[in-house]
């Protein structure tokens, strides 16, 4: 299709347009926090930077994803016009829902796996359903899940372990002829889909040991113990062994939490929902089906995160996931969501997370700066990313 | 003469003991405008949430090209092509022309809800679409919100009219407008006429009502005051019918009063008690 020129369509300038994009303001916050970070951490004696230190880069990249998973939920429900308070306690109950059953009962990682999806999807259901049959403030109702939810694991864990609150997977050894804890490691990772939650993106690794043979990726050498002899023996590995499959789920998610949103007929409803729900209904959306879907996915996220995160500790605590259901909303904020609906971008979410891990690990790589810094920072740019939204706002409606 | 659109025929709604709608009875054919006028109160709300099948007739009637039909709700009236604009509620500020054109009717590629919105063709037929109307929109992707008020009226005109609507019933289009914006929406009434679409407007301005209406029917404290032709009635009957004769006598004669007394004020005090005066007179 060929558009013909219009002449009242003036040229708007490069920076103009851009600066009526919802998710600007996350990515130049992104860009100016990366510079910062970059120019902080320079060592002198080494000639580089420690934040750009390829490991360093790791670092901060997973914790980015670990938190911009659970944005990008929080993000797609707030676009819906709805808050979810309770993703922290989910995340808390799905880390016991998970592990319990493969350490206690000894089922197969994979059976509890999708049990653990399976109450997630009923635990954002009964959210979003009581959201709409109420018709109180998500925020009221999700506050109450978030000490329900909890306070039913605390109540429920402590059943089942006899009194305790934490389970770990050294309690698997001595099943299924397991010997030691990296023995039940390996068992857990041999799984079809707990392997999708642990360890590297497929087909990293060896991606990592190409580029360290053409000689693009550093090496280093480390003591590996051989299994044969029981020695150690130094052996020269790339720096970093993969891509954290965490940083995989991130980019994959955001692609299609993208495609949903901006491409698909839920994407047109998600917006209509959270911009005015009474509106949309006279135009034949079903408001209340979308804001249950919008809930079923915060919980599925939450409950990615939390996978994300058992598989890697190897255990699984009841007060796992506190405060995280205000990560996932300053990340969404951050990245230009409206926080009255109807207006934003799961990429804001992207640059916001990614913000919010740069600040969180970047403060800790700058050796002069304290660590207590970081709440500041993060508070200081929450503020600035609202006020430069409410801007962009009112450009992109104000007629012109 | 052939059969009216849609017709009522001697509607009464009541909620309790409030008589709402005390039989009133109107038409419209195809490529008609009436007016549907009255003050506050006259029942014009209850009237057209009875048409639009938010409310079941107590007595009386509805008929659709001659036939007898009973709403159960708006989706029903739908059915039927009967589409509601209302001042504020069917515009979503903040997303595309586009995409409010066809919120809730997307055109989509495979079925269910992850159909994918073809958003090329939704951008060229609400593009399209508004030209029909008048309104040549620059870009189909600008935000609802960079356009003014009368702008967003037609645009909710324009998608009732292209998904089939054969009754337009247009609640208050005018009320928050300036003059200029009125205009617009007034032409574009005008232009929906033209494409054979019976109208319903819905209105308390009769300079609003009177250029561009065919019929008018009058509401006043629940009953049909009566319904005439445009060229039956002058713009000033139609004004003294809506609020009253005696009424409006009386109130410009209470006007001229405070005239009277801003003209020869000696002091503040004196104007006070010329207008008290002038107010006690009336009662």
């Amino acid at each position: 299709m060929t558009q013909q020129a219009d002449e009242r369509l003036r040229q708007v300038s490069l920076f103009n347009r851009l600066l009526s994009r919802p998710e600007i303001g996350a990515l130049a916050g992104a860009l100016l926090v990366f510079v910062m970070f970059s120019i902080f951490s320079w060592d002198s004696s080494e000639g580089a930077s420690g934040f750009l230190r390829l490991r360093a880069v790791m670092t901060w990249l997973k914790f980015s994803a670990e938190i911009g998973i659970i944005g990008i939920g929080a993000t797609l429900l707030m676009i819906g016009g709805e808050f979810d308070l309770s993703v922290g306690s989910v995340i808390g109950i799905t880390s016991l829902l998970v592990l319990s059953p493969i350490v206690l009962y000894g089922w197969a990682p994979w059976q509890a796996i999708l049990l653990t999806f399976a109450v997630a999807l009923l635990l954002g259901w009964i959210n979003g359903s009581l959201v709409n049959g109420t018709g109180l403030p998500s925020f009221i109702v999700t506050l109450a899940f978030l000490y329900i939810y909890r306070g039913l694991n605390l109540v429920v864990t402590r059943a089942l372990t006899g009194g305790a609150t934490r389970v770990d997977i050294q309690a698997l050894v001595g099943q299924h002829g397991i010997e030691d804890v990296p023995g039940a490691r390996e068992f857990i990772r041999s799984d079809f889909l707990a392997q999708l939650f642990s360890g590297n993106v497929w087909g990293t690794p060896p991606l990592m040991k190409w580029l360290a043979n053409i000689g693009i990726m550093p090496t280093q050498v480390f003591q590996i113990l051989d299994p044969v002899t029981n020695q150690r023996v130094p052996t020269e590995l790339p720096i970093i062994d993969g891509i954290p499959v965490a940083v995989g789920w991130w980019i994959v998610l955001t692609l299609i939490a993208m495609f949903v949103l901006q491409r698909t007929q839920l994407g047109n409803w998600i917006y209509g929902t959270g911009g005015q729900t009474e509106s949309a209904r006279n135009m034949g959306v079903p408001t209340n089906r979308v804001k249950v879907i919008l809930f079923m996915i915060t919980a599925f996220c939450a409950t990615v995160l939390s996978l994300l995160q058992v598989f890697e500790t190897g255990s699984s605590e009841v007060l796992r996931g506190q405060l995280k259901e205000f990560e996932a909303i300053i990340v969404a904020v951050i990245g230009g969501t409206l926080l009255t609906g109807g207006y934003g971008t799961v990429r804001g979410a992207f640059w916001g997370a990614l913000i919010y891990g740069m600040i969180a690990r970047g403060v800790e790589i700058v050796r002069w700066m304290p660590n207590d810094w970081f709440r500041i920072f993060l508070g200081v740019g929450l503020l600035a990313a609202v006020l430069f939204n409410t801007y962009i706002r009112k450009r992109a409606t104000e007629a012109k | 003469m052939a059969t009216p659109l849609i017709e009522l025929k001697d509607v009464v709604k009541t909620f309790g003991s409030v008589i709402a709608l005390n039989g009133v009875s109107t038409s419209v054919d195809a490529g008609q405008v009436l007016c549907l006028l009255g003050d506050n109160g006259a029942g014009k709300s209850t009237l057209i949430k009875t048409i639009s099948g938010v409310h079941k007739p107590t007595r009386g009637e509805i008929l659709i090209a001659g036939k007898p039909v009973l709403f159960n709700s708006p989706r029903d009236a739908a059915r039927y092509g009967i589409a509601t604009v209302h001042q504020h509620l069917s515009i979503q500020p903040l997303m595309s022309v586009a995409r409010n054109f066809f919120m809730g009717r997307e055109p989509t590629i495979g079925s269910g809800p992850l159909g994918i919105f073809k958003i090329k063709d939704a951008s060229r037929i609400a593009k399209e679409e508004m030209f029909k109307m008048g309104i040549d929109i620059r870009d189909p992707n600008q935000v609802v919100g960079t356009m003014s008020g009368g702008e967003r009226q037609v645009l909710a005109i324009a998608r009732a009219v292209y998904f089939g609507a054969k009754v337009l019933i247009l609640d208050e289009p005018t009320a928050a407008l300036g003059v200029k914006q009125a205009g617009v929406v007034l032409k574009y009434i005008a232009q929906a006429r033209a494409r054979g679409i019976a109208v319903i407007f819905i209105t308390h301005n009769v300079h609003h009502a009177y250029p561009v209406a065919d019929k008018f029917t009058i509401l006043k404290r629940g009953q049909s005051y009566g319904t005439f032709m445009k060229d039956e009635v002058s713009r000033e009957e139609v004004l003294a019918m809506m609020a009253g004769k005696d009424e409006l006598d009386a109130l410009e004669s209470e006007l001229k009063e405070f005239d009277r007394a801003d003209k020869a004020p000696s002091s503040p005090f004196e104007a006070g008690a010329a207008a008290q005066k002038a107010i006690d007179s009336q009662r």
